[in-house]
Protein backbone atom coordinates (compact mmCIF):
# COMPACT_ATOMS: atom_id res chain seq x y z
CA UNK A 1 0.00 0.00 0.00
CA UNK A 2 1.43 3.29 -1.28
CA UNK A 3 1.50 6.06 1.18
CA UNK A 4 1.39 9.72 1.21
CA UNK A 5 4.64 11.82 3.03
CA UNK A 6 4.34 15.18 4.35
CA UNK A 7 7.51 16.73 6.45
CA UNK A 8 7.11 19.98 8.35
CA UNK A 9 9.85 22.19 9.38
CA UNK A 10 12.17 19.63 9.61
CA UNK A 11 15.50 20.25 11.00
CA UNK A 12 18.40 18.25 10.60
CA UNK A 13 21.50 17.91 12.75
CA UNK A 14 24.68 16.05 12.75
CA UNK A 15 25.53 16.92 16.51
CA UNK A 16 26.40 20.49 16.28
CA UNK A 17 26.06 20.78 12.98
CA UNK A 18 22.65 22.00 11.35
CA UNK A 19 23.02 19.98 7.98
CA UNK A 20 19.19 20.59 6.76
CA UNK A 21 17.33 23.63 7.52
CA UNK A 22 13.29 23.72 7.46
CA UNK A 23 12.22 21.47 5.32
CA UNK A 24 8.47 21.50 3.83
CA UNK A 25 7.33 19.32 1.49
CA UNK A 26 4.82 16.66 0.48
CA UNK A 27 5.76 13.96 -1.56
CA UNK A 28 2.97 11.92 -3.44
CA UNK A 29 2.00 8.05 -3.25
CA UNK A 30 1.85 6.03 -6.24
CA UNK A 31 4.79 8.79 -8.01
CA UNK A 32 8.32 9.22 -8.12
CA UNK A 33 9.72 12.05 -6.37
CA UNK A 34 13.62 12.72 -7.56
CA UNK A 35 15.87 14.51 -4.96
CA UNK A 36 18.71 16.54 -6.81
CA UNK A 37 21.40 19.58 -6.06
CA UNK A 38 24.53 19.69 -5.77
CA UNK A 39 26.75 17.01 -3.71
CA UNK A 40 26.67 17.98 0.33
CA UNK A 41 23.48 20.15 0.38
CA UNK A 42 21.94 17.26 2.44
CA UNK A 43 19.63 15.20 -0.08
CA UNK A 44 21.06 11.87 1.65
CA UNK A 45 20.52 13.59 4.87
CA UNK A 46 16.61 14.31 3.93
CA UNK A 47 16.03 10.69 2.59
CA UNK A 48 17.62 9.32 6.06
CA UNK A 49 15.37 10.90 8.22
CA UNK A 50 12.45 9.57 6.43
CA UNK A 51 13.22 6.28 7.76
CA UNK A 52 14.91 7.18 10.90
CA UNK A 53 17.69 5.44 9.47
CA UNK A 54 19.42 9.36 10.34
CA UNK A 55 19.73 8.77 13.86
CA UNK A 56 21.72 5.78 13.61
CA UNK A 57 24.90 7.87 13.41
CA UNK A 58 25.70 8.77 16.90
CA UNK A 59 24.87 12.07 17.77
CA UNK A 60 22.28 12.33 15.05
CA UNK A 61 18.32 13.84 15.34
CA UNK A 62 15.86 15.87 13.72
CA UNK A 63 13.58 18.45 14.72
CA UNK A 64 9.95 18.60 12.53
CA UNK A 65 7.26 16.42 11.56
CA UNK A 66 7.49 13.39 9.08
CA UNK A 67 4.24 12.35 8.19
CA UNK A 68 3.53 8.93 6.75
CA UNK A 69 -0.12 9.15 6.19
CA UNK A 70 -0.95 11.58 8.81
CA UNK A 71 0.93 9.74 11.56
CA UNK A 72 3.78 11.50 12.91
CA UNK A 73 7.23 9.06 12.69
CA UNK A 74 8.95 10.81 14.91
CA UNK A 75 6.12 10.58 17.82
CA UNK A 76 7.36 10.25 20.87
CA UNK A 77 5.45 6.62 20.94
CA UNK A 78 6.73 5.49 17.27
CA UNK A 79 9.22 2.76 17.06
CA UNK A 80 12.30 3.40 15.14
CA UNK A 81 12.19 -0.23 14.09
CA UNK A 82 8.53 -0.55 13.53
CA UNK A 83 9.24 2.92 10.67
CA UNK A 84 11.78 1.00 8.82
CA UNK A 85 9.77 -2.03 7.89
CA UNK A 86 7.51 0.20 6.16
CA UNK A 87 9.57 2.22 4.86
CA UNK A 88 12.22 0.39 2.99
CA UNK A 89 16.09 1.68 1.67
CA UNK A 90 18.39 1.14 -1.16
CA UNK A 91 21.83 2.32 -0.60
CA UNK A 92 23.87 3.86 -3.07
CA UNK A 93 26.41 0.77 -3.13
CA UNK A 94 24.65 -2.61 -3.41
CA UNK A 95 25.07 -4.21 0.33
CA UNK A 96 23.43 -7.61 0.01
CA UNK A 97 24.64 -9.71 3.18
CA UNK A 98 27.82 -11.48 1.71
CA UNK A 99 27.15 -14.10 4.21
CA UNK A 100 23.58 -15.42 3.00
CA UNK A 101 22.58 -16.71 -0.40
CA UNK A 102 20.17 -15.20 -2.93
CA UNK A 103 17.39 -16.58 -1.11
CA UNK A 104 18.16 -15.64 2.34
CA UNK A 105 18.97 -12.06 1.62
CA UNK A 106 15.90 -11.84 0.16
CA UNK A 107 14.41 -13.31 3.62
CA UNK A 108 16.36 -11.43 5.93
CA UNK A 109 13.53 -8.83 6.45
CA UNK A 110 10.46 -11.47 6.69
CA UNK A 111 12.63 -13.56 9.14
CA UNK A 112 13.27 -10.49 11.88
CA UNK A 113 11.36 -10.19 14.90
CA UNK A 114 10.76 -13.35 15.20
CA UNK A 115 8.47 -14.24 12.34
CA UNK A 116 8.05 -18.22 11.09
CA UNK A 117 7.67 -18.43 7.58
CA UNK A 118 6.78 -21.91 6.30
CA UNK A 119 9.14 -23.22 3.39
CA UNK A 120 6.28 -22.61 0.83
CA UNK A 121 5.48 -19.33 1.56
CA UNK A 122 9.30 -18.70 1.94
CA UNK A 123 9.28 -20.12 -2.00
CA UNK A 124 6.89 -18.36 -3.14
CA UNK A 125 7.47 -14.42 -1.52
CA UNK A 126 11.58 -14.92 -2.80
CA UNK A 127 10.06 -15.90 -6.24
CA UNK A 128 7.29 -12.64 -6.00
CA UNK A 129 10.17 -10.15 -4.86
CA UNK A 130 12.44 -11.53 -7.34
CA UNK A 131 10.08 -10.27 -10.27
CA UNK A 132 9.35 -7.16 -8.74
CA UNK A 133 12.79 -7.01 -9.20
CA UNK A 134 12.92 -8.25 -12.63
CA UNK A 135 15.88 -10.41 -11.59
CA UNK A 136 14.05 -13.61 -11.52
CA UNK A 137 14.93 -15.23 -14.68
CA UNK A 138 18.19 -14.58 -13.65
CA UNK A 139 18.82 -16.00 -10.57
CA UNK A 140 16.27 -18.23 -10.82
CA UNK A 141 19.17 -21.32 -11.07
CA UNK A 142 21.11 -20.35 -8.27
CA UNK A 143 19.18 -19.43 -5.35
CA UNK A 144 21.17 -20.92 -3.05
CA UNK A 145 24.48 -19.24 -4.24
CA UNK A 146 25.89 -16.16 -2.34
CA UNK A 147 24.22 -12.71 -3.42
CA UNK A 148 27.81 -11.24 -3.59
CA UNK A 149 28.85 -13.49 -6.62
CA UNK A 150 26.07 -11.18 -8.85
CA UNK A 151 27.32 -8.43 -10.90
CA UNK A 152 26.66 -5.02 -9.42
CA UNK A 153 23.67 -4.29 -10.86
CA UNK A 154 21.75 -7.72 -10.04
CA UNK A 155 22.75 -7.21 -6.64
CA UNK A 156 21.81 -3.72 -6.48
CA UNK A 157 18.18 -4.98 -8.02
CA UNK A 158 18.67 -8.10 -5.33
CA UNK A 159 18.63 -5.69 -2.94
CA UNK A 160 15.78 -4.03 -3.96
CA UNK A 161 13.62 -7.02 -3.79
CA UNK A 162 15.08 -7.70 -0.25
CA UNK A 163 13.44 -4.34 0.44
CA UNK A 164 10.19 -4.88 -1.53
CA UNK A 165 9.77 -8.37 0.54
CA UNK A 166 8.91 -7.18 3.25
CA UNK A 167 5.99 -5.30 1.72
CA UNK A 168 6.41 -1.67 2.76
CA UNK A 169 5.11 1.20 2.01
CA UNK A 170 7.73 3.75 1.06
CA UNK A 171 11.03 2.75 -0.68
CA UNK A 172 13.94 5.31 -0.90
CA UNK A 173 16.98 4.60 -2.49
CA UNK A 174 20.29 6.93 -2.28
CA UNK A 175 21.71 7.33 -6.12
CA UNK A 176 21.08 3.73 -6.51
CA UNK A 177 22.89 3.94 -9.75
CA UNK A 178 25.89 5.49 -9.23
CA UNK A 179 27.49 2.58 -8.87
CA UNK A 180 26.33 0.91 -12.24
CA UNK A 181 27.48 0.63 -15.40
CA UNK A 182 25.08 2.23 -18.02
CA UNK A 183 22.67 -1.28 -19.05
CA UNK A 184 22.54 -1.97 -15.28
CA UNK A 185 21.51 1.79 -14.75
CA UNK A 186 18.71 1.48 -17.21
CA UNK A 187 17.16 -1.58 -15.61
CA UNK A 188 17.02 -0.39 -12.76
CA UNK A 189 15.47 2.88 -14.10
CA UNK A 190 12.64 0.57 -15.39
CA UNK A 191 12.18 -1.23 -12.68
CA UNK A 192 11.61 2.35 -10.29
CA UNK A 193 8.62 3.13 -13.05
CA UNK A 194 7.21 -0.50 -12.06
CA UNK A 195 7.90 0.32 -8.35
CA UNK A 196 5.55 3.10 -8.22
CA UNK A 197 2.42 1.44 -9.50
CA UNK A 198 2.52 -0.04 -5.75
CA UNK A 199 4.79 2.14 -3.75
CA UNK A 200 5.77 5.46 -3.07
CA UNK A 201 9.23 5.85 -4.40
CA UNK A 202 11.76 8.49 -3.23
CA UNK A 203 14.99 8.57 -5.45
CA UNK A 204 18.42 10.84 -4.88
CA UNK A 205 20.45 11.23 -7.92
CA UNK A 206 23.35 13.40 -9.07
CA UNK A 207 22.07 12.22 -12.96
CA UNK A 208 19.87 15.05 -14.01
CA UNK A 209 19.16 13.44 -17.08
CA UNK A 210 18.02 9.99 -14.58
CA UNK A 211 16.23 12.13 -12.75
CA UNK A 212 13.97 13.81 -16.08
CA UNK A 213 13.48 10.02 -16.93
CA UNK A 214 11.97 8.86 -13.96
CA UNK A 215 10.52 10.65 -12.17
CA UNK A 216 7.19 12.67 -11.70
CA UNK A 217 8.24 15.04 -8.82
CA UNK A 218 11.41 16.90 -8.45
CA UNK A 219 12.74 18.41 -5.46
CA UNK A 220 15.67 20.86 -5.92
CA UNK A 221 18.20 21.16 -2.58
CA UNK A 222 20.76 23.90 -2.37
CA UNK A 223 23.56 25.15 -0.31
CA UNK A 224 23.67 29.10 -0.04
CA UNK A 225 27.43 28.98 1.02
CA UNK A 226 30.07 25.96 2.50
CA UNK A 227 29.34 25.29 6.14
CA UNK A 228 25.82 26.83 5.58
CA UNK A 229 22.61 23.99 5.92
CA UNK A 230 21.15 22.72 2.98
CA UNK A 231 17.50 24.13 2.03
CA UNK A 232 14.74 22.79 -0.35
CA UNK A 233 14.67 25.69 -2.97
CA UNK A 234 11.68 24.25 -4.89
CA UNK A 235 9.25 21.40 -5.71
CA UNK A 236 6.82 20.59 -8.40
CA UNK A 237 6.41 18.74 -11.29
CA UNK A 238 9.72 17.15 -13.03
CA UNK A 239 8.26 18.75 -16.12
CA UNK A 240 7.98 21.86 -14.67
CA UNK A 241 11.39 22.34 -12.72
CA UNK A 242 13.17 20.88 -15.44
CA UNK A 243 11.83 23.60 -18.25
CA UNK A 244 10.04 26.31 -15.78
CA UNK A 245 11.55 26.52 -12.51
CA UNK A 246 10.16 29.30 -10.27
CA UNK A 247 13.47 30.28 -8.74
CA UNK A 248 16.71 31.49 -10.40
CA UNK A 249 18.85 29.48 -8.69
CA UNK A 250 16.83 26.05 -9.79
CA UNK A 251 17.31 27.15 -13.34
CA UNK A 252 21.36 27.76 -12.89
CA UNK A 253 21.67 24.59 -11.80
CA UNK A 254 19.58 22.71 -14.42
CA UNK A 255 21.06 24.90 -17.16
CA UNK A 256 24.95 24.86 -15.71
CA UNK A 257 24.32 20.72 -15.82
CA UNK A 258 22.59 20.62 -19.80
CA UNK A 259 24.58 23.38 -21.25
CA UNK B 1 60.18 -1.88 0.51
CA UNK B 2 59.83 0.27 -2.48
CA UNK B 3 60.64 3.40 -0.09
CA UNK B 4 64.35 2.26 -0.45
CA UNK B 5 64.86 3.00 -3.83
CA UNK B 6 65.76 6.56 -3.13
CA UNK B 7 68.27 8.56 -4.88
CA UNK B 8 71.29 8.04 -2.34
CA UNK B 9 71.43 4.42 -3.58
CA UNK B 10 72.52 5.24 -6.88
CA UNK B 11 76.07 5.69 -6.61
CA UNK B 12 76.84 6.68 -10.45
CA UNK B 13 76.60 10.81 -10.07
CA UNK B 14 76.11 10.83 -14.17
CA UNK B 15 73.35 8.12 -13.89
CA UNK B 16 70.73 9.92 -16.41
CA UNK B 17 66.85 9.73 -14.98
CA UNK B 18 65.68 9.33 -18.78
CA UNK B 19 67.70 5.93 -19.26
CA UNK B 20 65.42 3.20 -19.19
CA UNK B 21 68.48 0.47 -18.27
CA UNK B 22 67.91 -1.22 -15.03
CA UNK B 23 70.04 0.56 -12.84
CA UNK B 24 72.52 -1.78 -12.23
CA UNK B 25 72.52 -1.51 -7.94
CA UNK B 26 69.73 -0.78 -5.83
CA UNK B 27 71.40 -1.32 -2.50
CA UNK B 28 67.96 -1.20 -0.58
CA UNK B 29 66.06 -3.55 -2.57
CA UNK B 30 68.57 -6.25 -1.99
CA UNK B 31 69.50 -5.80 1.04
CA UNK B 32 65.48 -5.86 2.47
CA UNK B 33 64.71 -8.50 0.11
CA UNK B 34 67.84 -10.69 1.57
CA UNK B 35 67.12 -9.56 5.12
CA UNK B 36 63.26 -10.84 4.58
CA UNK B 37 63.89 -14.02 2.61
CA UNK B 38 66.41 -14.76 5.53
CA UNK B 39 64.27 -14.66 8.43
CA UNK B 40 61.52 -16.78 6.25
CA UNK B 41 63.91 -18.96 6.13
CA UNK B 42 65.02 -18.95 9.22
CA UNK B 43 62.08 -19.51 11.08
CA UNK B 44 61.47 -22.18 9.04
CA UNK B 45 64.78 -24.02 10.24
CA UNK B 46 64.16 -23.30 13.81
CA UNK B 47 60.67 -25.09 13.44
CA UNK B 48 62.18 -27.89 11.94
CA UNK B 49 64.60 -28.15 14.42
CA UNK B 50 61.80 -28.39 16.77
CA UNK B 51 60.04 -31.07 15.47
CA UNK B 52 63.31 -32.82 14.54
CA UNK B 53 63.87 -32.75 17.97
CA UNK B 54 60.85 -33.67 19.35
CA UNK B 55 60.30 -36.51 17.29
CA UNK B 56 64.34 -37.79 17.61
CA UNK B 57 63.79 -37.83 21.37
CA UNK B 58 60.15 -39.34 21.08
CA UNK B 59 61.15 -41.91 19.33
CA UNK B 60 63.08 -44.37 21.81
CA UNK B 61 59.98 -43.82 23.97
CA UNK B 62 57.83 -45.27 21.57
CA UNK B 63 59.92 -48.35 20.12
CA UNK B 64 61.15 -49.01 23.79
CA UNK B 65 60.13 -52.31 25.63
CA UNK B 66 57.22 -50.78 28.48
CA UNK B 67 59.00 -52.71 31.27
CA UNK B 68 61.82 -50.46 31.00
CA UNK B 69 59.51 -47.16 31.33
CA UNK B 70 60.47 -45.22 34.17
CA UNK B 71 56.72 -44.05 33.92
CA UNK B 72 53.93 -46.68 34.47
CA UNK B 73 55.71 -49.33 33.52
CA UNK B 74 54.74 -52.52 32.21
CA UNK B 75 51.71 -50.21 30.18
CA UNK B 76 52.09 -49.34 26.22
CA UNK B 77 53.23 -45.52 25.87
CA UNK B 78 50.01 -44.89 24.44
CA UNK B 79 48.33 -45.71 27.22
CA UNK B 80 50.55 -43.73 29.01
CA UNK B 81 49.62 -41.05 27.66
CA UNK B 82 45.91 -41.14 26.71
CA UNK B 83 44.55 -39.46 30.36
CA UNK B 84 46.84 -36.81 29.89
CA UNK B 85 45.09 -36.25 26.45
CA UNK B 86 42.25 -36.85 27.66
CA UNK B 87 43.13 -33.64 30.67
CA UNK B 88 44.41 -31.58 28.21
CA UNK B 89 41.44 -31.60 26.30
CA UNK B 90 38.48 -31.90 28.68
CA UNK B 91 40.57 -28.80 30.43
CA UNK B 92 40.87 -27.10 27.68
CA UNK B 93 37.62 -27.57 26.07
CA UNK B 94 35.46 -26.61 29.54
CA UNK B 95 37.59 -23.21 29.86
CA UNK B 96 36.45 -22.77 26.12
CA UNK B 97 32.73 -23.67 27.23
CA UNK B 98 32.92 -20.89 29.77
CA UNK B 99 35.30 -18.41 28.03
CA UNK B 100 34.08 -17.82 24.04
CA UNK B 101 30.43 -16.74 25.19
CA UNK B 102 31.57 -14.26 27.78
CA UNK B 103 34.57 -13.01 25.02
CA UNK B 104 32.56 -12.86 22.41
CA UNK B 105 29.94 -11.00 24.73
CA UNK B 106 31.93 -8.30 26.08
CA UNK B 107 33.53 -7.60 22.61
CA UNK B 108 29.74 -6.77 20.94
CA UNK B 109 29.05 -4.80 24.01
CA UNK B 110 32.68 -2.99 23.51
CA UNK B 111 31.68 -2.37 20.21
CA UNK B 112 27.81 -1.88 19.83
CA UNK B 113 26.36 -0.98 23.09
CA UNK B 114 28.84 0.91 25.20
CA UNK B 115 29.43 4.61 25.12
CA UNK B 116 33.08 5.25 23.49
CA UNK B 117 34.80 6.16 26.74
CA UNK B 118 33.67 3.28 28.66
CA UNK B 119 34.71 1.38 25.36
CA UNK B 120 38.22 2.86 25.07
CA UNK B 121 39.03 1.95 29.11
CA UNK B 122 37.77 -0.85 29.13
CA UNK B 123 39.47 -1.82 25.97
CA UNK B 124 42.38 -0.86 27.37
CA UNK B 125 41.98 -3.00 30.87
CA UNK B 126 41.59 -6.35 28.99
CA UNK B 127 44.53 -5.98 26.87
CA UNK B 128 46.20 -5.44 30.77
CA UNK B 129 44.98 -8.86 31.43
CA UNK B 130 46.65 -10.32 28.62
CA UNK B 131 49.95 -9.30 29.79
CA UNK B 132 49.46 -11.00 33.61
CA UNK B 133 52.10 -13.78 34.25
CA UNK B 134 50.48 -17.24 34.22
CA UNK B 135 51.93 -18.05 37.69
CA UNK B 136 49.89 -15.25 38.29
CA UNK B 137 47.19 -16.53 37.71
CA UNK B 138 48.30 -19.97 39.13
CA UNK B 139 48.80 -17.93 42.37
CA UNK B 140 45.44 -16.98 42.40
CA UNK B 141 43.73 -20.00 41.19
CA UNK B 142 45.28 -21.20 44.81
CA UNK B 143 45.06 -18.42 47.08
CA UNK B 144 41.45 -17.00 45.80
CA UNK B 145 39.35 -18.89 43.43
CA UNK B 146 39.43 -22.35 44.71
CA UNK B 147 38.10 -21.65 48.25
CA UNK B 148 35.89 -19.38 46.60
CA UNK B 149 34.66 -22.25 44.12
CA UNK B 150 33.81 -24.78 47.02
CA UNK B 151 30.71 -23.14 48.44
CA UNK B 152 29.55 -23.47 44.48
CA UNK B 153 30.68 -27.16 44.29
CA UNK B 154 28.99 -28.19 47.41
CA UNK B 155 25.80 -26.62 46.01
CA UNK B 156 26.46 -28.51 42.51
CA UNK B 157 26.88 -31.54 44.22
CA UNK B 158 23.97 -30.91 46.88
CA UNK B 159 21.27 -30.16 43.67
CA UNK B 160 22.58 -31.78 41.01
CA UNK B 161 24.50 -34.81 41.48
CA UNK B 162 22.04 -36.57 39.31
CA UNK B 163 24.47 -35.42 36.71
CA UNK B 164 27.00 -37.75 36.41
CA UNK B 165 29.53 -34.43 35.69
CA UNK B 166 28.87 -32.97 39.77
CA UNK B 167 28.92 -36.50 41.43
CA UNK B 168 31.04 -37.95 43.73
CA UNK B 169 33.03 -36.77 47.18
CA UNK B 170 33.21 -32.87 46.65
CA UNK B 171 37.18 -32.09 46.60
CA UNK B 172 37.94 -30.53 50.62
CA UNK B 173 40.78 -27.87 48.87
CA UNK B 174 38.15 -26.72 45.72
CA UNK B 175 41.83 -27.81 43.48
CA UNK B 176 39.63 -29.59 40.63
CA UNK B 177 39.56 -29.86 37.04
CA UNK B 178 36.65 -27.35 37.23
CA UNK B 179 38.95 -24.99 38.95
CA UNK B 180 42.22 -24.96 36.58
CA UNK B 181 39.27 -24.56 33.59
CA UNK B 182 37.83 -21.68 35.41
CA UNK B 183 41.99 -20.32 35.38
CA UNK B 184 42.29 -21.35 32.08
CA UNK B 185 38.98 -19.36 31.10
CA UNK B 186 40.23 -16.48 32.59
CA UNK B 187 43.45 -16.59 31.16
CA UNK B 188 42.26 -16.87 27.42
CA UNK B 189 39.14 -14.75 27.68
CA UNK B 190 41.97 -11.07 26.81
CA UNK B 191 43.03 -12.76 24.13
CA UNK B 192 39.30 -14.17 22.40
CA UNK B 193 37.48 -10.55 23.33
CA UNK B 194 40.46 -8.08 21.91
CA UNK B 195 40.91 -10.10 18.42
CA UNK B 196 36.61 -10.00 18.75
CA UNK B 197 36.53 -6.65 19.21
CA UNK B 198 39.19 -5.76 16.04
CA UNK B 199 36.53 -8.33 14.08
CA UNK B 200 33.39 -6.86 14.98
CA UNK B 201 34.94 -2.98 14.48
CA UNK B 202 35.87 -4.01 11.06
CA UNK B 203 32.08 -4.90 10.14
CA UNK B 204 31.22 -3.06 7.10
CA UNK B 205 28.70 0.32 8.29
CA UNK B 206 26.96 -0.42 4.63
CA UNK B 207 25.63 -4.18 5.90
CA UNK B 208 24.78 -3.14 9.55
CA UNK B 209 22.62 -0.43 7.83
CA UNK B 210 21.41 -3.04 5.31
CA UNK B 211 20.01 -4.88 8.36
CA UNK B 212 18.89 -1.89 10.33
CA UNK B 213 16.61 -0.71 7.15
CA UNK B 214 14.96 -3.83 7.44
CA UNK B 215 13.75 -3.02 10.56
CA UNK B 216 16.11 -5.37 12.60
CA UNK B 217 16.30 -4.50 15.68
CA UNK B 218 20.27 -3.77 17.25
CA UNK B 219 19.88 -7.45 18.43
CA UNK B 220 18.80 -8.69 15.67
CA UNK B 221 21.48 -6.41 13.17
CA UNK B 222 24.09 -7.85 15.26
CA UNK B 223 22.83 -11.52 14.54
CA UNK B 224 22.16 -11.03 11.05
CA UNK B 225 25.20 -8.63 9.98
CA UNK B 226 27.78 -8.76 12.70
CA UNK B 227 28.10 -12.23 13.77
CA UNK B 228 27.80 -13.76 10.37
CA UNK B 229 30.92 -11.20 9.05
CA UNK B 230 32.67 -11.93 11.79
CA UNK B 231 32.28 -15.71 12.14
CA UNK B 232 35.91 -16.78 10.62
CA UNK B 233 37.71 -13.90 12.71
CA UNK B 234 35.94 -15.38 15.96
CA UNK B 235 36.42 -18.92 14.61
CA UNK B 236 40.60 -17.76 14.36
CA UNK B 237 40.60 -15.52 18.18
CA UNK B 238 39.01 -19.02 20.14
CA UNK B 239 41.32 -20.88 17.96
CA UNK B 240 44.57 -18.95 19.70
CA UNK B 241 42.36 -18.97 22.94
CA UNK B 242 42.56 -23.23 22.17
CA UNK B 243 45.66 -23.40 21.52
CA UNK B 244 46.77 -21.31 24.87
CA UNK B 245 44.88 -23.72 26.88
CA UNK B 246 46.01 -26.53 25.48
CA UNK B 247 49.42 -25.83 25.91
CA UNK B 248 48.54 -23.74 29.20
CA UNK B 249 51.34 -25.16 31.79
CA UNK B 250 52.34 -22.95 34.79
CA UNK B 251 48.65 -22.21 36.13
CA UNK B 252 46.95 -25.68 35.91
CA UNK B 253 50.32 -27.38 36.92
CA UNK B 254 50.08 -25.04 40.03
CA UNK B 255 46.23 -25.17 40.34
CA UNK B 256 45.46 -29.31 39.85
CA UNK B 257 46.68 -31.58 41.63
CA UNK B 258 46.13 -34.15 39.13
CA UNK B 259 47.00 -37.98 38.24
CA UNK B 260 46.85 -40.38 34.89
CA UNK B 261 43.26 -41.05 35.20
CA UNK B 262 40.47 -40.24 32.57
CA UNK B 263 37.23 -39.35 34.55
CA UNK B 264 34.72 -36.48 33.70
CA UNK B 265 33.81 -35.68 37.32
CA UNK B 266 34.45 -31.66 37.88
CA UNK B 267 34.21 -31.76 41.81
CA UNK B 268 36.25 -34.50 43.37
CA UNK B 269 39.67 -34.47 44.50
CA UNK B 270 40.33 -37.55 41.52
CA UNK B 271 41.12 -35.20 38.66
CA UNK B 272 42.76 -36.16 34.80
CA UNK B 273 46.26 -33.91 34.77
CA UNK B 274 47.19 -32.41 31.46
CA UNK B 275 50.11 -33.22 29.19
CA UNK B 276 51.85 -29.47 29.65
CA UNK B 277 51.11 -29.92 33.54
CA UNK B 278 52.54 -33.41 33.37
CA UNK B 279 56.08 -32.92 31.88
CA UNK B 280 56.67 -30.35 34.02
CA UNK B 281 55.54 -32.00 37.24
CA UNK B 282 57.37 -34.65 36.19
CA UNK B 283 60.34 -33.57 34.51
CA UNK B 284 62.62 -32.96 37.63
CA UNK B 285 62.81 -36.37 38.44
CA UNK B 286 62.82 -37.69 34.97
CA UNK B 287 65.89 -39.53 33.87
CA UNK B 288 66.79 -41.81 30.45
CA UNK B 289 63.62 -43.41 29.04
CA UNK B 290 61.54 -41.41 31.46
CA UNK B 291 62.71 -38.02 29.52
CA UNK B 292 61.81 -39.68 26.46
CA UNK B 293 58.73 -40.61 27.38
CA UNK B 294 57.77 -36.76 28.73
CA UNK B 295 59.29 -35.16 25.23
CA UNK B 296 56.73 -38.15 23.82
CA UNK B 297 53.91 -37.04 25.21
CA UNK B 298 55.26 -33.22 24.28
CA UNK B 299 54.98 -34.61 20.70
CA UNK B 300 51.44 -35.75 21.54
CA UNK B 301 50.50 -32.03 22.61
CA UNK B 302 52.03 -30.47 19.39
CA UNK B 303 50.27 -32.61 16.91
CA UNK B 304 46.95 -32.19 18.97
CA UNK B 305 47.55 -28.61 18.75
CA UNK B 306 48.47 -28.96 14.78
CA UNK B 307 45.03 -30.80 14.47
CA UNK B 308 43.18 -28.05 15.93
CA UNK B 309 44.55 -25.62 13.92
CA UNK B 310 44.09 -26.99 10.63
CA UNK B 311 40.00 -28.36 11.54
CA UNK B 312 39.52 -24.83 12.15
CA UNK B 313 41.44 -23.53 8.94
CA UNK B 314 39.13 -26.23 7.01
CA UNK B 315 35.95 -24.89 9.03
CA UNK B 316 36.76 -21.31 7.82
CA UNK B 317 37.43 -22.36 4.29
CA UNK B 318 34.54 -24.24 3.89
CA UNK B 319 32.68 -21.32 4.10
CA UNK B 320 34.56 -19.05 1.78
CA UNK B 321 32.43 -18.45 -0.33
CA UNK B 322 30.23 -16.73 1.46
CA UNK B 323 32.63 -15.07 3.88
CA UNK B 324 32.31 -11.66 1.70
CA UNK B 325 35.94 -11.65 1.42
CA UNK B 326 34.79 -11.44 -2.53
N1 LIG C 1 27.81 11.07 9.21
C1 LIG C 1 27.92 12.41 9.12
N2 LIG C 1 28.44 13.11 10.16
C2 LIG C 1 28.57 14.45 10.08
N3 LIG C 1 28.20 15.18 9.02
C3 LIG C 1 27.68 14.55 7.96
C4 LIG C 1 27.51 13.12 7.96
N4 LIG C 1 26.97 12.76 6.77
C5 LIG C 1 26.81 13.90 6.07
N5 LIG C 1 27.23 14.98 6.78
C6 LIG C 1 27.21 16.38 6.35
O1 LIG C 1 25.89 16.75 6.07
C7 LIG C 1 25.80 17.54 4.90
C8 LIG C 1 24.85 16.92 3.91
O2 LIG C 1 25.39 15.67 3.48
P1 LIG C 1 24.60 14.68 2.55
O3 LIG C 1 23.20 14.58 3.02
O4 LIG C 1 25.38 13.44 2.49
O5 LIG C 1 24.62 15.44 1.15
P2 LIG C 1 24.24 14.90 -0.29
O6 LIG C 1 23.65 13.54 -0.16
O7 LIG C 1 23.30 15.92 -0.83
O8 LIG C 1 25.50 14.88 -1.08
C9 LIG C 1 27.23 17.66 4.38
O9 LIG C 1 27.77 18.90 4.80
C10 LIG C 1 27.95 16.55 5.04
O10 LIG C 1 29.31 16.89 5.27
MG1 LIG D 1 24.35 11.67 -0.85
Amino acid sequence: MSKRIEIKDLDIYYGKFHAVKSVNMTIEPRAVTAFIGSSGCGKSTVLRSLNRMHEVIPGAYVDGQVLLDGVDLYAPNVDPVRVRRQVGMVFQRPNPFPTMSIKENILAGVRLNNARISKSAADELVEKSLKGANLWNEVKDRLDRPGSGLSGGQQQRLCIARAIAVEPDVILMDEPCSALDPISTLAIEDLIKDLKEEYTVVIVTHNMQQAARVSDQTAFFNLKAHGQPGELIEMGPTEKIFHNPDQKATEDYITGRFG
Amino acid sequence: MSATDIPEASTDPRSDSHSLERSAKRFGDTFFRGLSTGSGVLILLILAAVAAFLVGLAIPALLADPETFQFSRGQSFWKYVAPYAFGTMWSAILAMIMAVPVAVGIALYLTHYAPKRISSTFGYIIDLLAAVPSVVFGLWGIAVLAPAMRPLFLWLNEHFSWIPLFAGQVSGTGRTIFTASVVLAVMILPIITAISREVFLQTPKLHEEASLALGATRWEMIRQAVIPFGMPGIISACMLGLGRALGETMAVAMVLSGSGIISFKLLTSQNPNTIAANIAQSFPEAHDIGRNQLIATGLVLFIITLAVNMTARWIINRRKEFSGAN
